[in-house]
């Protein structure tokens, strides 16, 4: 059980690679949608572990504020403002 | 009788995130990074939360499970696709072996695939 959380926090760090190593703002971006998603997987599967029935809506609310970033994070590289 | 698929799916869906990470390591460019990690992500999220559903049933647990793993499906893809035309916008040249760039062509005037290096 132990080492299903191990790989996803490779993942994560694997995420964390490109966001440093990254050659332009996309793909940083890239790596900050995808770490959001290994850290709801991240959340669902303590939630199971620990039989802990709350933290799944906290799985819920990191999705959603993830894609909400996504989204700002897009529209910044569109060159529009926030409020259009 | 249940619980070993709901852990089998579980697996499943972590394999799939290891693997989506390591294309987003590996590809060359920005558009097939986005590609890779997009699909594998996806899908194994997806697996994970059926997973659980598998594993809890009709519980609080796995109603919540299920509800999350709706929610990435459906959004996941949308943000994909406003980070990939955000990066066109934003001036992002195409890998150099690339074929084809219709969308470039008819809306950014001109495709915008990276010219090879002439050595």
């Amino acid at each position: 059980m132990v080492l299903m959380l191990i790989v996803l926090t490779f993942s994560a760090f694997l995420c964390l690679y490109r966001i440093q190593q990254g050659p332009t703002i996309p793909d940083r971006a890239v790596g900050v949608d995808i770490m959001g998603i290994i850290f709801v997987n991240i959340t669902a599967l303590t939630a199971v572990f620990y039989n802990l029935p709350y933290l799944m809506d906290l799985a819920i609310i990191i999705a959603l504020f993830s894609f909400i970033g996504t989204l700002a994070l897009a529209k910044y590289l569109e060159k529009r403002s926030l409020d259009d | 009788m249940i619980s070993p698929i709901g852990w089998i799916i579980i697996w499943i869906g972590i394999c799939f995130n290891l693997l989506g990470t390591i294309g987003l390591v590996r590809f060359p460019d920005i558009y097939n990074r986005l590609q890779t990690s997009t699909k594998c992500v996806t899908l194994g999220s997806f697996g994970l939360m059926i997973g659980i559903f598998l594993l809890y049933g009709f519980s609080q647990t796995g109603i919540k499970a299920l509800i999350c793993g709706v929610f990435l499906l459906l959004t996941n893809p949308v943000g994909a696709h406003a980070i990939l035309k955000g990066s066109l916008h934003y001036g992002i040249k195409l890998w150099k072996g690339s074929i084809i760039d219709k969308y470039g062509a008819d809306k950014l005037g001109g495709e915008q695939i990276e010219k090879e290096e002439k050595v």
